[in-house]
Protein backbone atom coordinates (compact mmCIF):
# COMPACT_ATOMS: atom_id res chain seq x y z
CA UNK A 1 0.00 0.00 0.00
CA UNK A 2 1.96 3.08 1.13
CA UNK A 3 5.32 3.79 -0.44
CA UNK A 4 8.24 2.38 1.47
CA UNK A 5 10.75 5.17 1.00
CA UNK A 6 11.09 7.52 3.95
CA UNK A 7 10.24 11.17 3.51
CA UNK A 8 9.10 13.87 5.86
CA UNK A 9 6.47 15.64 3.86
CA UNK A 10 3.90 14.99 1.21
CA UNK A 11 4.06 17.27 -1.83
CA UNK A 12 7.72 16.30 -2.10
CA UNK A 13 8.61 19.52 -0.33
CA UNK A 14 10.64 20.47 2.67
CA UNK A 15 10.20 23.47 4.93
CA UNK A 16 13.03 26.01 5.10
CA UNK A 17 15.94 24.62 7.11
CA UNK A 18 15.79 27.50 9.56
CA UNK A 19 12.16 26.85 10.57
CA UNK A 20 13.16 25.60 14.02
CA UNK A 21 15.00 28.89 14.65
CA UNK A 22 12.11 31.02 13.43
CA UNK A 23 9.66 29.06 15.58
CA UNK A 24 11.97 29.36 18.57
CA UNK A 25 12.11 33.14 18.07
CA UNK A 26 8.32 33.34 17.87
CA UNK A 27 7.98 31.29 21.03
CA UNK A 28 10.35 33.58 22.94
CA UNK A 29 8.38 36.61 21.81
CA UNK A 30 5.10 35.07 22.96
CA UNK A 31 6.54 33.95 26.27
CA UNK A 32 8.37 37.24 26.95
CA UNK A 33 5.22 39.21 26.25
CA UNK A 34 3.26 36.93 28.53
CA UNK A 35 0.90 35.84 25.77
CA UNK A 36 1.39 32.10 26.31
CA UNK A 37 2.51 29.98 29.23
CA UNK A 38 5.35 27.67 28.08
CA UNK A 39 4.01 24.89 30.34
CA UNK A 40 0.76 24.96 28.37
CA UNK A 41 2.69 24.44 25.12
CA UNK A 42 4.36 21.33 26.54
CA UNK A 43 0.98 20.06 27.74
CA UNK A 44 -0.67 20.59 24.35
CA UNK A 45 2.12 18.78 22.47
CA UNK A 46 1.94 15.92 24.95
CA UNK A 47 -1.85 15.73 24.70
CA UNK A 48 -1.73 15.25 20.94
CA UNK A 49 1.40 13.11 20.83
CA UNK A 50 0.26 10.73 23.62
CA UNK A 51 -3.30 11.43 24.73
CA UNK A 52 -5.36 11.03 21.58
CA UNK A 53 -4.87 8.92 18.49
CA UNK A 54 -6.48 6.36 16.19
CA UNK A 55 -6.65 3.75 18.94
CA UNK A 56 -9.63 5.70 20.31
CA UNK A 57 -11.53 5.37 17.05
CA UNK A 58 -10.45 1.73 16.77
CA UNK A 59 -12.09 1.06 20.14
CA UNK A 60 -15.33 2.58 18.83
CA UNK A 61 -15.23 0.45 15.68
CA UNK A 62 -14.47 -2.76 17.57
CA UNK A 63 -17.37 -2.05 19.91
CA UNK A 64 -19.65 -1.48 16.92
CA UNK A 65 -18.56 -4.82 15.43
CA UNK A 66 -19.27 -6.75 18.62
CA UNK A 67 -22.26 -4.93 20.13
CA UNK A 68 -25.24 -4.54 17.80
CA UNK A 69 -27.09 -2.18 20.14
CA UNK A 70 -24.03 0.10 20.35
CA UNK A 71 -23.67 0.03 16.58
CA UNK A 72 -27.27 1.15 16.27
CA UNK A 73 -26.71 4.04 18.68
CA UNK A 74 -23.47 4.94 16.87
CA UNK A 75 -25.13 5.16 13.48
CA UNK A 76 -28.10 7.11 14.89
CA UNK A 77 -26.18 9.57 17.10
CA UNK A 78 -22.42 9.07 17.02
CA UNK A 79 -21.68 12.09 19.22
CA UNK A 80 -23.49 10.49 22.18
CA UNK A 81 -22.33 6.95 21.37
CA UNK A 82 -18.61 7.83 21.33
CA UNK A 83 -19.09 9.90 24.50
CA UNK A 84 -20.19 6.65 26.21
CA UNK A 85 -16.58 5.51 25.70
CA UNK A 86 -15.27 8.85 26.96
CA UNK A 87 -14.38 10.37 23.57
CA UNK A 88 -15.26 14.03 23.21
CA UNK A 89 -13.59 17.40 22.89
CA UNK A 90 -12.23 19.85 20.36
CA UNK A 91 -12.85 18.83 16.74
CA UNK A 92 -15.19 16.11 17.93
CA UNK A 93 -18.13 18.22 19.04
CA UNK A 94 -20.48 16.68 16.47
CA UNK A 95 -19.73 13.25 15.06
CA UNK A 96 -21.39 11.22 12.33
CA UNK A 97 -20.42 7.56 11.81
CA UNK A 98 -20.91 6.07 8.34
CA UNK A 99 -20.89 2.34 7.60
CA UNK A 100 -18.98 0.60 4.85
CA UNK A 101 -20.91 -2.35 3.46
CA UNK A 102 -20.60 -4.67 0.47
CA UNK A 103 -22.60 -2.03 -1.48
CA UNK A 104 -21.22 1.25 -0.12
CA UNK A 105 -17.71 2.63 0.42
CA UNK A 106 -17.28 5.89 2.36
CA UNK A 107 -14.35 8.30 2.09
CA UNK A 108 -13.75 11.39 4.26
CA UNK A 109 -11.96 14.58 3.20
CA UNK A 110 -11.78 18.26 4.07
CA UNK A 111 -11.28 20.15 0.81
CA UNK A 112 -11.11 23.60 2.46
CA UNK A 113 -8.63 22.90 5.27
CA UNK A 114 -7.93 19.87 7.46
CA UNK A 115 -11.07 19.07 9.51
CA UNK A 116 -10.63 15.71 11.22
CA UNK A 117 -12.09 14.00 14.32
CA UNK A 118 -9.28 14.74 16.82
CA UNK A 119 -10.73 12.94 19.87
CA UNK A 120 -11.18 9.75 17.81
CA UNK A 121 -8.21 9.76 15.43
CA UNK A 122 -5.75 12.32 16.82
CA UNK A 123 -4.16 14.82 14.43
CA UNK A 124 -4.44 14.06 10.70
CA UNK A 125 -1.58 12.54 8.69
CA UNK A 126 0.30 14.73 6.20
CA UNK A 127 -1.37 13.11 3.18
CA UNK A 128 -4.85 13.99 4.52
CA UNK A 129 -3.81 17.67 4.65
CA UNK A 130 -1.99 17.57 1.32
CA UNK A 131 -3.08 19.67 -1.66
CA UNK A 132 -3.32 16.45 -3.67
CA UNK A 133 -5.79 14.67 -1.38
CA UNK A 134 -7.90 17.76 -0.71
CA UNK A 135 -8.26 18.46 -4.43
CA UNK A 136 -8.75 14.95 -5.81
CA UNK A 137 -10.81 13.04 -3.24
CA UNK A 138 -14.09 14.64 -4.32
CA UNK A 139 -13.64 14.29 -8.09
CA UNK A 140 -11.57 11.12 -8.44
CA UNK A 141 -11.95 9.03 -5.28
CA UNK A 142 -11.26 5.78 -7.14
CA UNK A 143 -7.97 7.16 -8.48
CA UNK A 144 -7.03 8.27 -4.97
CA UNK A 145 -7.99 4.90 -3.50
CA UNK A 146 -5.96 3.14 -6.19
CA UNK A 147 -2.88 5.01 -4.98
CA UNK A 148 -3.59 3.66 -1.51
CA UNK A 149 -3.74 0.16 -2.98
CA UNK A 150 -7.52 -0.02 -2.61
CA UNK A 151 -9.63 -1.20 -5.54
CA UNK A 152 -13.36 -0.69 -5.36
CA UNK A 153 -15.64 -3.02 -7.33
CA UNK A 154 -17.59 -1.53 -10.23
CA UNK A 155 -20.99 -1.95 -8.59
CA UNK A 156 -20.03 -0.35 -5.27
CA UNK A 157 -21.40 3.08 -4.48
CA UNK A 158 -18.80 5.65 -3.35
CA UNK A 159 -19.92 8.26 -0.86
CA UNK A 160 -17.45 11.06 -0.23
CA UNK A 161 -17.94 13.27 2.84
CA UNK A 162 -16.43 16.76 2.58
CA UNK A 163 -16.12 18.05 6.16
CA UNK A 164 -17.24 21.64 5.59
CA UNK A 165 -18.77 22.28 9.05
CA UNK A 166 -18.15 21.33 12.70
CA UNK A 167 -19.36 17.81 11.99
CA UNK A 168 -16.67 15.15 11.92
CA UNK A 169 -16.96 11.84 10.09
CA UNK A 170 -15.83 8.39 11.18
CA UNK A 171 -15.94 5.47 8.75
CA UNK A 172 -16.95 2.14 10.29
CA UNK A 173 -15.01 -0.32 8.11
CA UNK A 174 -16.36 -3.75 7.28
CA UNK A 175 -15.29 -6.33 9.81
CA UNK A 176 -12.43 -8.32 8.28
CA UNK A 177 -13.09 -11.89 7.26
CA UNK A 178 -11.49 -14.51 9.47
CA UNK A 179 -11.74 -12.37 12.60
CA UNK A 180 -14.68 -14.30 14.06
CA UNK A 181 -12.98 -15.67 17.14
CA UNK A 182 -11.39 -12.38 18.22
CA UNK A 183 -12.50 -10.38 21.24
CA UNK A 184 -13.08 -6.63 21.24
CA UNK A 185 -9.49 -5.69 22.13
CA UNK A 186 -8.05 -8.02 19.47
CA UNK A 187 -10.47 -6.61 16.91
CA UNK A 188 -9.51 -3.03 17.84
CA UNK A 189 -5.89 -3.91 17.06
CA UNK A 190 -6.98 -4.79 13.49
CA UNK A 191 -8.57 -1.37 12.89
CA UNK A 192 -6.30 1.09 11.10
CA UNK A 193 -6.45 4.87 10.94
CA UNK A 194 -6.81 4.82 7.14
CA UNK A 195 -9.63 2.30 7.50
CA UNK A 196 -11.55 4.87 9.55
CA UNK A 197 -10.96 7.59 6.91
CA UNK A 198 -11.86 5.27 4.06
CA UNK A 199 -8.46 4.97 2.36
CA UNK A 200 -7.94 1.37 3.47
CA UNK A 201 -9.96 -1.83 3.63
CA UNK A 202 -9.40 -4.16 6.55
CA UNK B 1 -13.11 33.96 -0.39
CA UNK B 2 -12.20 32.38 -3.71
CA UNK B 3 -8.71 31.43 -2.55
CA UNK B 4 -6.37 28.57 -3.42
CA UNK B 5 -7.36 26.86 -0.16
CA UNK B 6 -10.65 25.96 -1.89
CA UNK B 7 -9.12 22.99 -3.72
CA UNK B 8 -11.93 20.54 -4.34
CA UNK B 9 -11.85 19.25 -7.94
CA UNK B 10 -8.46 20.66 -8.94
CA UNK B 11 -5.82 18.46 -10.58
CA UNK B 12 -2.05 18.17 -10.66
CA UNK B 13 -1.33 19.60 -7.21
CA UNK B 14 1.38 17.09 -6.38
CA UNK B 15 1.71 13.53 -5.11
CA UNK B 16 -0.35 11.99 -2.31
CA UNK B 17 2.69 10.31 -0.80
CA UNK B 18 1.17 8.40 2.13
CA UNK B 19 3.81 7.54 4.71
CA UNK B 20 4.00 4.39 6.82
CA UNK B 21 4.20 4.77 10.61
CA UNK B 22 3.96 8.52 10.37
CA UNK B 23 4.84 10.46 13.54
CA UNK B 24 2.34 13.02 14.90
CA UNK B 25 4.90 15.77 14.37
CA UNK B 26 7.82 15.44 11.93
CA UNK B 27 10.02 17.87 13.85
CA UNK B 28 9.71 19.40 17.32
CA UNK B 29 9.02 22.84 15.80
CA UNK B 30 5.79 21.55 14.24
CA UNK B 31 4.47 20.62 17.67
CA UNK B 32 5.49 24.04 19.05
CA UNK B 33 3.71 25.90 16.23
CA UNK B 34 0.61 23.78 16.69
CA UNK B 35 0.63 24.34 20.47
CA UNK B 36 1.28 28.08 20.16
CA UNK B 37 -1.64 28.41 17.79
CA UNK B 38 -3.95 26.62 20.25
CA UNK B 39 -2.69 28.63 23.24
CA UNK B 40 -2.41 32.02 21.55
CA UNK B 41 -4.82 34.85 22.38
CA UNK B 42 -5.31 35.18 18.61
CA UNK B 43 -7.40 31.98 18.73
CA UNK B 44 -10.58 34.02 19.02
CA UNK B 45 -12.68 31.32 17.40
CA UNK B 46 -12.14 28.45 14.96
CA UNK B 47 -13.52 30.29 11.96
CA UNK B 48 -11.33 33.31 12.58
CA UNK B 49 -8.34 30.96 12.78
CA UNK B 50 -9.21 29.21 9.53
CA UNK B 51 -9.62 32.53 7.80
CA UNK B 52 -6.14 33.59 8.93
CA UNK B 53 -4.72 30.66 6.99
CA UNK B 54 -6.83 31.55 3.96
CA UNK B 55 -5.36 35.05 4.04
CA UNK B 56 -1.89 33.70 3.24
CA UNK B 57 -1.37 34.81 -0.38
CA UNK B 58 -1.96 31.92 -2.80
CA UNK B 59 1.54 31.81 -4.30
CA UNK B 60 2.95 31.47 -0.76
CA UNK B 61 0.23 29.09 0.51
CA UNK B 62 0.46 26.42 -2.18
CA UNK B 63 4.06 25.26 -1.73
CA UNK B 64 4.08 25.57 2.09
CA UNK B 65 3.98 22.48 4.28
CA UNK B 66 1.05 22.34 6.68
CA UNK B 67 2.73 23.70 9.79
CA UNK B 68 4.51 26.41 7.83
CA UNK B 69 0.99 27.66 7.06
CA UNK B 70 0.18 27.59 10.76
CA UNK B 71 3.40 29.45 11.56
CA UNK B 72 2.69 32.12 8.97
CA UNK B 73 -0.95 32.57 9.94
CA UNK B 74 -0.11 32.75 13.65
CA UNK B 75 2.61 35.36 13.03
CA UNK B 76 0.28 37.42 10.83
CA UNK B 77 -2.63 37.17 13.29
CA UNK B 78 -0.44 38.34 16.19
CA UNK B 79 0.35 41.49 14.24
CA UNK B 80 -3.23 41.94 12.96
CA UNK B 81 -4.65 41.67 16.48
CA UNK B 82 -2.02 44.05 17.88
CA UNK B 83 -0.34 41.52 20.15
CA UNK B 84 3.03 42.00 18.48
CA UNK B 85 4.60 44.39 15.99
CA UNK B 86 6.05 43.63 12.60
CA UNK B 87 9.36 44.84 13.96
CA UNK B 88 9.24 42.28 16.76
CA UNK B 89 8.39 39.55 14.30
CA UNK B 90 11.28 40.51 12.06
CA UNK B 91 13.84 40.94 14.83
CA UNK B 92 12.66 37.89 16.78
CA UNK B 93 12.82 39.90 20.01
CA UNK B 94 10.00 41.27 22.13
CA UNK B 95 9.89 45.01 22.73
CA UNK B 96 9.38 46.22 26.28
CA UNK B 97 5.63 46.66 25.94
CA UNK B 98 3.67 44.78 28.54
CA UNK B 99 1.26 41.95 27.87
CA UNK B 100 -2.39 42.69 27.24
CA UNK B 101 -3.67 39.32 28.38
CA UNK B 102 -3.29 36.69 31.05
CA UNK B 103 -2.25 33.52 29.26
CA UNK B 104 -4.50 30.52 29.72
CA UNK B 105 -3.01 27.84 31.96
CA UNK B 106 -2.09 24.36 30.75
CA UNK B 107 -4.93 22.87 32.80
CA UNK B 108 -7.48 25.26 31.39
CA UNK B 109 -6.43 24.56 27.80
CA UNK B 110 -6.28 20.77 28.12
CA UNK B 111 -9.65 20.72 29.90
CA UNK B 112 -11.08 22.82 27.07
CA UNK B 113 -9.65 20.47 24.45
CA UNK B 114 -11.10 17.41 26.16
CA UNK B 115 -14.53 18.70 27.20
CA UNK B 116 -17.75 18.10 25.35
CA UNK B 117 -18.50 21.25 23.37
CA UNK B 118 -21.18 22.13 20.86
CA UNK B 119 -21.73 24.46 17.93
CA UNK B 120 -25.49 23.96 18.17
CA UNK B 121 -27.37 27.18 18.99
CA UNK B 122 -30.96 28.24 19.51
CA UNK B 123 -32.87 29.58 16.55
CA UNK B 124 -36.55 30.38 16.78
CA UNK B 125 -37.39 30.26 13.05
CA UNK B 126 -38.16 26.82 11.61
CA UNK B 127 -35.77 25.23 9.07
CA UNK B 128 -36.56 26.32 5.51
CA UNK B 129 -35.82 22.93 3.96
CA UNK B 130 -37.21 19.47 4.69
CA UNK B 131 -35.33 16.19 4.46
CA UNK B 132 -35.47 15.00 0.85
CA UNK B 133 -35.90 18.51 -0.58
CA UNK B 134 -33.93 19.48 -3.68
CA UNK B 135 -31.75 22.54 -3.16
CA UNK B 136 -29.31 24.51 -5.23
CA UNK B 137 -26.05 25.74 -3.70
CA UNK B 138 -26.18 29.47 -4.31
CA UNK B 139 -23.69 31.14 -6.60
CA UNK B 140 -22.10 33.43 -4.03
CA UNK B 141 -18.52 34.69 -4.08
CA UNK B 142 -17.97 36.37 -0.72
CA UNK B 143 -14.78 38.35 -0.17
CA UNK B 144 -14.49 36.99 3.38
CA UNK B 145 -14.56 33.53 4.93
CA UNK B 146 -17.10 31.00 3.72
CA UNK B 147 -17.48 27.24 3.94
CA UNK B 148 -19.29 26.89 0.65
CA UNK B 149 -16.70 25.40 -1.74
CA UNK B 150 -16.70 26.65 -5.32
CA UNK B 151 -17.15 23.16 -6.74
CA UNK B 152 -20.76 22.90 -5.50
CA UNK B 153 -21.93 26.45 -6.25
CA UNK B 154 -24.80 26.47 -8.71
CA UNK B 155 -25.31 22.71 -8.39
CA UNK B 156 -28.39 20.84 -7.19
CA UNK B 157 -28.33 18.39 -4.32
CA UNK B 158 -30.72 16.72 -1.89
CA UNK B 159 -31.12 17.51 1.80
CA UNK B 160 -30.21 14.34 3.66
CA UNK B 161 -30.29 15.56 7.25
CA UNK B 162 -30.61 18.66 9.37
CA UNK B 163 -27.98 19.11 12.11
CA UNK B 164 -29.93 21.92 13.82
CA UNK B 165 -28.84 25.55 13.92
CA UNK B 166 -25.04 25.92 14.10
CA UNK B 167 -22.67 28.87 14.47
CA UNK B 168 -22.42 30.49 11.02
CA UNK B 169 -18.73 30.68 9.97
CA UNK B 170 -19.15 33.52 7.48
CA UNK B 171 -20.22 35.79 10.33
CA UNK B 172 -18.16 34.28 13.13
CA UNK B 173 -14.89 34.54 11.19
CA UNK B 174 -15.22 38.30 10.88
CA UNK B 175 -16.09 38.58 14.58
CA UNK B 176 -19.59 39.75 13.71
CA UNK B 177 -21.33 37.29 16.03
CA UNK B 178 -22.37 33.65 15.77
CA UNK B 179 -25.55 34.33 13.77
CA UNK B 180 -26.79 30.70 14.09
CA UNK B 181 -28.20 29.18 10.90
CA UNK B 182 -29.61 25.75 10.12
CA UNK B 183 -26.96 23.32 8.94
CA UNK B 184 -27.89 20.58 6.48
CA UNK B 185 -26.18 17.49 5.14
CA UNK B 186 -26.60 17.88 1.37
CA UNK B 187 -25.72 15.14 -1.12
CA UNK B 188 -24.73 15.87 -4.72
CA UNK B 189 -24.50 13.27 -7.47
CA UNK B 190 -21.07 12.94 -9.06
CA UNK B 191 -22.50 13.68 -12.52
CA UNK B 192 -24.17 16.87 -11.21
CA UNK B 193 -20.81 18.19 -9.98
CA UNK B 194 -18.42 16.79 -12.56
CA UNK B 195 -20.49 16.08 -15.65
CA UNK B 196 -21.55 13.00 -17.55
CA UNK B 197 -18.06 11.49 -17.48
CA UNK B 198 -18.21 11.19 -13.71
CA UNK B 199 -18.51 7.81 -12.01
CA UNK B 200 -22.27 7.09 -11.88
CA UNK B 201 -21.81 5.45 -8.47
CA UNK B 202 -20.18 8.58 -6.93
CA UNK B 203 -21.87 11.10 -4.68
CA UNK B 204 -20.39 13.84 -2.49
CA UNK B 205 -22.02 15.07 0.72
CA UNK B 206 -21.27 18.43 2.35
CA UNK B 207 -22.61 20.17 5.44
CA UNK B 208 -24.03 23.48 4.25
CA UNK B 209 -25.73 26.32 6.12
CA UNK B 210 -29.15 27.58 5.07
CA UNK B 211 -27.91 30.92 3.63
CA UNK B 212 -25.82 28.88 1.15
CA UNK B 213 -28.93 27.20 -0.27
CA UNK B 214 -32.01 28.03 -2.33
CA UNK B 215 -34.94 25.85 -3.39
CA UNK B 216 -34.41 23.98 -6.67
Amino acid sequence: MAHDHPHDHAEGQHPPSDMHLRVKALESILVEKGLVDPASLDAIVEHFAEGVGPRNGAQVVARAWTDAAFRQRLVKDATSAVAELGFMGSQGEHVVAVENTAQVHNLVVCTLCSCYPWPLLGLPPVWYKSNAYRSRAVIDPKGVLHEFGVEIDEGVEIRVWDSTAEVRYLVIPQRPAGAEGLDEAELAARVTRNGMIGTALL
Amino acid sequence: MNGVHDMGGMANLGPLAPEDNEPVFHAPWEGRVFAMTIASPTRVNLDYGRHQRELIPGPDYLPMTYYERWFRSLSDALVRRGFATLEEMESGRASTRSAKVTPRSAGEIITGLSSRGSYLRERTAAPAFAIGAQVRARNINPAGHTRLPRYVRGHVGVIERCHGAHVFPDSNARLAGEDPQYLYGVRFAGAELWGEESDPRLSVALDLWEPYLEPA
